[in-house]
């Protein structure tokens, strides 16, 4: 077990090395560079003066320094300014030291946000805060939801109720976040005003039911469906089982077979898509936070990539990646775990 | 001035008597079907359940919605009339007495009219998009699980860092504009197009090589309109100047199908590992035919079933993938008519103006959930076999 997860963990580090590497590349192509230094200097800048910003900034050098540096593994020259002779940081709103250093991820240096005018890390991790409690209380509402309409489904295969909820769960796969946002916010807005229909306050004031309710809602509903038709599938298979027909046989009544014999076995599977649930969920946060104005790590993402942000957006890419890969790794442990049948060699 | 207006029911009447075209072709198509259900095999069982008949009604309405859109649609979907400027539902423009069913949005388009045309563009790219998606993963996906070994590991390291990235990260990288200023997408769009003609040649070559009267007509026709297409969607050079794609375009069908490629080719993977443990497929090794003869003739064709139902998700996937790009506005023309990029442009009017996100909204859903129906009645169909 232990090799196996050691085994894992090598592949994750692999995985994000070349993931990060690619998102390097990507957001260091020729138009988006330009673009950055627009938007860092003046629409109107003439092209030399981009030039020179860009070599002024380090941007210039070879890709595989700049990435080296980036992780920490090459050295971070300072900037010296030519006029003076002194070191100037290359951004005011981030210090830097005056003479050449390691500083990386590996060092636990994010770099600088040029979007937020501040470092990546201050900026990051509240923002991933922020998300988490999203996050949270989805989780809170979909899965417990989601599971009792997957249980009353699968427990009479073919019934009245199993075909309406169903169709109810396949209607959720159908929407997704953008749709079902715009359809909660039309309903529970502007025509009943019962709910707010932005978030934003929710990142000074705090949340409340009023700002949360529609962001909450508006993510669960897209994953209550097909959580709902895996625990179904599973309930079905589980209720065909011999010793589920000889608890019944020998008298015991069907509430107590569903919840004492059932519910157990047949819950295995739906923990394993609940854990595949959170890339999932990374998209959808992405959708809902910029939807409802909330300020986390999707609403981030967004304004990263808009402005070529690019030490926030490998920052944003790093963590995402690793949140997708640790759930697909807790993911196999758990069912492992939970499953003694299945045996991890 | 003042716009006059109709009434509720008039708008319903309305919106049903445009959709004529429609109708006739749904009647005629769902009647027939209905009639003949027992010769036509799998298509003629979905007619048995009621899951079914929704599903295929459904997708079959909203294709012929974009086959017909320029009769249904009575204006312009870009064609702007300022004084239709947000006019609520059911507004009659002035100047042609047509009425403006669904309303106008804030730059008074009609939105009945955006709507309808921006079915086309979901009903053209979405199922190309899945089928080279299919392609793909197909052809990397058979051999990675029929061989194993190597080959396996190295594809499924790729199709597994394609899929830990978040969807909509690989969008924006994929899909700004500074892009279309680097090869990639060409880059990306050349080898994936590749796939279908390697496909096609192979599944023609080693079904047919000791007949040459057979092969050699079948290859050259995959070669001519394989190359044709290619020609003119990779590099805009279609000599006969039919197959166009606008740059932007090609854009979107690339990350498209780089984001769902990988999940086609675990799936396909994953079957081919089942299917290869079955006594016909170590019949045909025995009988010493090629591997990829036995995968493409003897495993692929039995894992159709499944296969099928994946593609009817696909697209409606794909069709919310599309719709994230245009909620962004990634890739498609900021005017452009499709539901996504409607929904984004009306989503931050919501306070003032509700009538023009709707539509858009209503059409994105019933249509991804008439192709979830219809694989949820393949299934069933399948699961009875």
């Amino acid at each position: 077990m232990l090799a196996f997860i050691l085994r894992r963990m090598g592949t994750i580090a692999l995985t994000m090395l070349c993931l990060t590497m690619i998102v390097f590349f990507m957001i260091n192509l020729e138009p988006n560079l330009k673009k950055l230094a627009i938007s860092q200097l003046d629409m109107r800048s003439p092209a030399e003066q981009i030039e020179s910003w860009l070599v002024k900034n380090g941007y210039r050098q070879n890709f595989f320094v700049r990435y080296g540096q980036w992780l920490g593994l090459v050295q971070k020259q300072p900037n010296i300014d030519p006029a003076t002779g002194k070191a100037t940081p290359r951004f005011s709103f981030c210090d830097e030291p005056a003479e050449p250093y390691y500083g990386g991820i590996l060092q636990g240096d994010f770099g600088c946000s040029t979007k937020f005018k501040t470092k990546v890390s201050a900026k990051l991790f509240p923002a991933l805060g922020a998300t988490g409690l999203l996050m949270f209380w989805v989780m809170v509402t979909m899965v417990p939801i989601a599971l009792l309409i997957g249980i009353l489904a699968g427990m009479r295969e073919g019934s009245r109720t199993d075909r309406a909820l169903s169709v109810a769960s396949i209607t959720t796969t159908a929407t997704p976040e953008y749709v079902s946002g715009v359809i909660f916010t039309v309903i529970f807005a502007t025509w009943l005003g019962w709910l707010n229909g932005s978030a934003a306050s929710a990142t000074g004031q705090g949340i409340t039911f009023y700002n949360f309710t529609l962001p909450v809602m508006t993510m669960a509903i897209y994953g209550i469906g097909y959580i709902a038709r895996m625990t179904r599938a599973s309930m079905v298979e589980v209720m065909t089982q011999q010793y589920i027909r000889t608890a019944r046989l020998k008298g015991l009544s069907f509430g107590n077979v569903v919840v004492k014999h059932a519910l157990r076995n047949a819950l295995i599977a739906p923990f394993t898509v609940i854990m595949l649930q959170f890339p999932w969920l990374l998209t959808g946060v992405v959708i809902v936070e910029t939807m409802f104005r909330y300020q986390g790590f999707g609403f981030t993402l967004v304004e990263a990539a808009g402005n070529n942000d690019i030490d926030l957006l490998l920052g944003c890419s790093l963590v995402s990646v690793f949140v997708v890969l640790s759930t697909q790794l807790i993911s196999d442990i758990g069912y492992a775990y939970l499953n003694p049948r299945i045996r991890v060699q | 001035m003042q716009l006059e207006f109709i009434g509720p029911f008039q708008i319903v009447l309305g919106v049903l008597a445009r959709f004529w075209p429609v109708w006739l072709a749904l009647a005629i198509v769902l009647g027939a079907s209905f009639v003949y259900r027992k010769k036509l095999g799998l298509y003629g069982q979905l007619f048995d359940s009621g899951v079914g008949i929704a599903g295929v009604a459904i997708c079959f309405f909203w294709l012929f919605t974009a086959m017909f859109s320029s009769t249904i649609a009575p204006f312009d979907p870009l064609g702007q009339i300022p004084i239709m400027k947000d006019a609520l539902p059911g507004a009659i423009e002035p100047a042609s007495k047509q009425v403006y069913l669904f309303g106008g949005d804030k730059l008074s388009r009609d939105v009945f009219s955006r709507m309808v045309f921006g079915s086309q563009i979901v009903l053209i790219i979405a199922p190309a998009a899945t089928a080279f998606a299919l392609m793909v993963g197909t052809t990397l996906g058979l051999p990675a699980g029929y061989y194993g070994g190597r080959i396996d590991t190295v594809l499924s390291f790729l199709a597994n860092l394609v899929l830990a990235f978040p969807v909509i990260l690989l969008f924006y990288l994929l899909v700004t504009p500074g892009i279309m200023d680097t090869p990639i997408p060409y880059g990306l769009a050349g080898l994936f197009f590749l796939f279908p003609i390697i496909f096609f040649a192979t599944l023609f070559y080693t079904r047919f090589k000791n007949r040459p009267e057979r092969l050699y007509p079948l290859l050259a026709l995959t070669l001519i309109v394989g190359g044709w297409i290619y020609v003119g969607l990779v590099f805009d050079a279609d000599p006969l100047g039919i197959v166009h794609i606008e740059p932007n375009q090609l854009n979107i069908f690339v990350a498209v199908v780089f984001a769902s490629s990988p999940g086609v080719f675990r799936i396909v993977r994953g079957l081919v590992m089942d299917i290869k443990t079955r006594d016909y497929v170590a019949a045909a090794q025995t009988r010493g035919e090629s591997p990829w003869y036995i995968m493409l003739w003897e495993i692929l064709p039995n894992a159709r079933g499944p296969l099928i139902v994946d593609a009817c998700l696909r697209i409606g996937y794909t069709t919310i993938l599309l719709g994230t790009l245009g909620y962004f506005g990634l890739g498609l023309a900021p005017e452009s008519p499709d539901w996504g990029t409607a929904i984004k442009d009306a989503s931050r009017l919501l306070r003032s103006f509700i009538h023009p996100a709707l539509p858009p909204t209503i059409a994105l859903m019933s249509f991804v959930l008439g192709l979830n129906l219809l694989a949820d009645a393949l299934r069933e169909q399948s699961m009875k076999d």
